[in-house]
């Protein structure tokens, strides 16, 4: 460096570094400054060592704490499912009315539910549970193959027309179009459209119960109330899965629809499934 | 002479200057110069005395106070429930949403502070601002320890011994037990006293406790302790702002020049000259006593905090003398100027304070006192009218506020739902909020669309158009409520309804006017 010089104006030495006659003052920060920066230096070096810091060719250096923010989630999960423990244990030990009859159970049950449903259920019965052609709505009354809470669990444990399952809920509706004619066929949605609605061709509504009673009867029911035994779908009702109006029940008699639904029970296990059970019955339709 | 003679020459000069006036000023960055503060004694003084004894005790004994509110509610007067959301101040209990009466006293505190400021001046700074009162609780003790000013000055500039040593390392055992009394005083608004206390001693409280504690004790030794002065100074948003909200006619600590000017330090050889000399006798008593380390001969200063322990040490010099008190005092700058224009003839000659006293030596009745009218002017009424009308709003909405209320979510997935005999389903999630620690039994009603029934799920059977529920003390009870409209009827949803909970035995009642969904094609 070169000579000490001292600025004339501020009376402080400068760091002799000019350019264009224009030199820096020597002004050192305050000592409180620099030592937390060489606090925060030592912190530095003290925390490299202790934690992952250092990326290397495949993966990071580890630390001698053995910290991972892995580690930490699924210590934080099993604390959850700790804290959650004595719920499920009484959900696993106990039946889907004994949950629902247990205020405090039933409530633990209901969120639970929602958040399995939102992400197995949903991709088909909605985010709402609400359905849409073919996929029953499940906030309502009309309950394919029962709406108490026992029935519900059934089903959804074992499914609908899922091939594995013994216990598996089965109905099939045969195709019609080689059994009746076209006409027959009229009639017959005219019947059952009539039922709750009023029907275009009101002429053929007396043809129409005649050929239901033959034909429909023995799944649907003389009064074509259903029949949950077999999942017979009440066509009295103002409810329609496969589509409303004439058109509709039409196409179903030709060449019938048939949904699947999987079994749960293997994919969720019982509680899920209880808890399932629970939230599906509080919707509002649940008997 | 018009003066009286200095008739006792026990007057103790001091050897001082002010740490911060302007013209002291070095650099940019200096090193802080440390003030040692003279002990004061006077009328102030004592009156700061008692504003610490009431604060600190407030401050320290409010969460020991006792209030029974039953078996459902915690039984501490003033406490801070976060884990349940809820405040207790005696007998009020606020929930979160009512959380605005606790603006409401910010809202007054703010207008408070203006009302004081243009009435009395920086008051808040001077005698309750909690570093003022934690900085003179400091500085008992360090006199105690320490000595007064010189003995600490000497201490201070003295060589490290076993004495030095010993005093210092008492001095700040002392301080940082202050603090942590403080910061032991703040946890226990947050949790009940007492049984805090025993498990902060058997080191299982929360951790969030000794944190606090221990950020609290630092930060009140630190400020107390350590900064002291720097913290109005340098830190303190509020001189800044209440030095705005002074006008001339608010009270601040004046040193009346128009009376003191020109300062001698041998009155009496200047009387005998027959030279002109005012009051001041430049014995320096109100710059060694000041915690600021001004001198409020130098004129208004933003450093100071109006605590009138100059006044204090001032008058005290001035009995000695047997002259009248008050060349420091609270006075208001038009006062002020009115008297300082009397003695220099309107400005134009310097200060002759002969000019503001008649021939028997007592002032002039020209000289300007303080007139307590001043106090209630027009703007100070319209502060105090603004402080006392929202208080009173917060007073009228505490009484008249609801202890029941009603909180109604219509399901938005899905709006409707069809029922298989063609009725429309809407769901809605109630909350009744019972906000007393007691049971009640809710009646939660129905009212319009004749035709519509409701279902609460899980708590009634069956359905109906009004039921009785009954409610938790001081909880939040949630309801799975549906409302079902028959086909026939759909024209009545146009109108909607509204959802009564109502508490017959108080006659308190909230309503939620709900909207009712149906098909699109129903409409």
């Amino acid at each position: 460096m070169a000579d000490k010089h001292i600025d004339e104006i501020s009376g402080v030495e400068t760091t002799g570094h000019e350019w264009d006659g224009i030199r820096e003052l020597n002004n050192p920060m305050p000592r409180w400054w620099v030592y937390s920066f060489y606090a925060t230096v030592i912190w530095a070096v003290g925390y490299a060592i202790a934690y992952p810091s250092w990326p290397m060719l495949t993966e990071a250096t580890k630390g001698v704490l053995g910290y991972s923010s892995r580690a930490e989630v699924s210590v934080e999960l099993a604390a959850a499912k700790a804290a959650q423990a004595g719920n499920l244990d009484q959900i696993a030990s106990s039946s889907v009315e004994e949950i629902i009859a247990d205020r405090q159970l039933q409530q633990f049950a209901v969120s639970a539910g929602a958040s399995i449903f939102k992400v197995n259920c949903a991709q088909c019965h909605g985010s709402g549970a609400a359905g849409g052609q073919g996929f029953p709505n499940l906030n309502d009354d009309e309950w394919l193959w029962g709406g108490k809470p026992e029935e519900i669990y059934q089903t959804i444990a074992h499914g609908v027309r899922h091939a594995g399952d013994g216990e598996t809920r089965v109905s099939e509706m045969p195709p019609f179009s080689d059994m009746l004619t076209p006409e027959q066929m009229q009639q017959t949605a005219a019947y059952v459209v009539s039922l709750t609605q009023a029907p275009s061709q009101p002429h053929l509504v007396e043809q129409g119960k005649q050929v239901f009673a033959d034909n429909c009867a023995s799944c649907h029911g003389t009064d074509a109330k259903g029949n949950r035994e077999m999942g017979a779908p009440n066509l009295a009702d103002a409810i329609w899965l496969k589509g409303e109006g004439e058109q509709a029940v039409i196409a179903q008699m030709k060449t019938p629809k048939h949904g699947v639904m999987p079994a749960w029970l293997p994919r969720l296990g019982d509680e899920a499934v209880k808890q399932l059970a629970v939230f599906v019955h509080s919707l509002g339709g649940g008997e | 002479m018009l003066h009286q003679p200095v008739t006792k020459a026990s007057v103790e000069r001091l050897d001082t200057g002010p740490v911060n006036a302007a013209r002291v000023r070095g650099p940019l960055y200096e090193k802080r110069r440390k003030i040692f503060p003279k002990r004061a004694e006077g009328r102030f003084r004592r009156f700061k005395w008692l504003v610490m004894l009431v604060t600190l005790g407030i401050y320290y004994l409010t969460p020991w106070i006792r209030w029974d509110r039953g078996a459902h509610a915690p039984d501490q007067a003033v406490l801070v429930d976060l884990a349940s959301r809820r405040f207790y101040f005696f007998f009020i209990e606020i929930w979160p949403q009512e959380f605005f009466f606790v603006a409401g006293l910010l809202v007054m505190a703010g207008f408070g502070l203006f009302l004081v400021t243009s009435a009395v001046g920086r008051a808040w700074c001077g005698y309750a601002c909690p570093q003022t009162v934690w900085v003179d609780l400091f500085l008992v003790v360090e006199r105690f320890i320490e000595g007064d000013r010189n003995a600490r000055m000497r201490l201070d500039a003295g060589p490290w011994g076993l004495d030095k040593i010993r005093k210092r390392v008492t001095k700040h055992a002392i301080w940082l037990a202050i603090g942590a009394a403080t910061g032991g005083a703040w946890v226990f608004y947050f949790a009940d006293a007492p049984s805090l206390l025993a498990s902060l001693v058997t080191l299982d409280a929360p951790p969030v406790a000794y944190s606090t504690i221990g950020i609290l004790t630092a930060t009140t030794y630190v400020f107390g302790g350590l900064m002291r002065e720097q913290v109005c100074t340098y830190m303190c948003p509020w001189p800044r702002i209440q030095a705005a909200m002074l006008d001339e006619n608010s009270l601040v600590v004046t040193y009346n020049e128009w009376r003191g000017e020109p300062r001698s330090r041998h009155a009496k050889k200047a009387a005998a000259a027959a030279e002109v000399v005012g009051d001041c006798v430049d014995c320096n008593a109100c710059v060694a006593v000041c915690p600021m380390g001004i001198d409020i001969r130098d004129g208004q200063q933003l450093e100071c905090i109006t605590c009138a322990l100059c006044i204090d040490a001032c008058d005290g010099v001035m009995d000695k003398l047997g002259r009248e008190r008050g060349l420091i005092s609270y006075a208001t700058l038009s006062d002020y100027a009115a008297n300082t224009s009397l003695a220099t003839s309107g400005g134009t000659a310097p200060i002759n304070p002969t000019r503001v006293r008649d021939a028997d030596g007592a002032f002039s009745d020209k000289v300007r006192h303080l007139n307590w009218r001043i106090i209630f002017r027009p703007r100070v009424l319209i502060y105090f009218g603004v402080w006392a009308l929202v208080g009173l709003g917060l007073l009228i909405g505490l009484l008249a506020r609801d202890r029941l209320e009603l909180n109604v979510l219509h399901d938005r997935n899905p709006q409707f739902v069809v029922e298989s005999d063609g009725s429309v389903r809407n769901g809605y999630m109630v909350k009744l909020l019972n906000m007393i620690p007691e049971q009640r039994t809710i009646s939660l009603t129905i009212e319009g669309m004749p035709a519509a029934t409701m279902r609460v799920a899980g708590q009634a059977t069956g359905d109906g158009r009004s039921f009785a529920i009954g409610v938790e003390p001081d909880k939040v009870t949630p309801l799975k409520v549906f409302v079902t409209l028959p086909k026939a009827s759909f024209a009545e949803a146009e109108e909607g309804f509204s959802i009564i909970a109502e508490d017959p035995s108080s006659d308190e009642r909230d309503v939620y006017q709900a909207n009712f969904n149906l098909p699109g094609a129903a409409r």
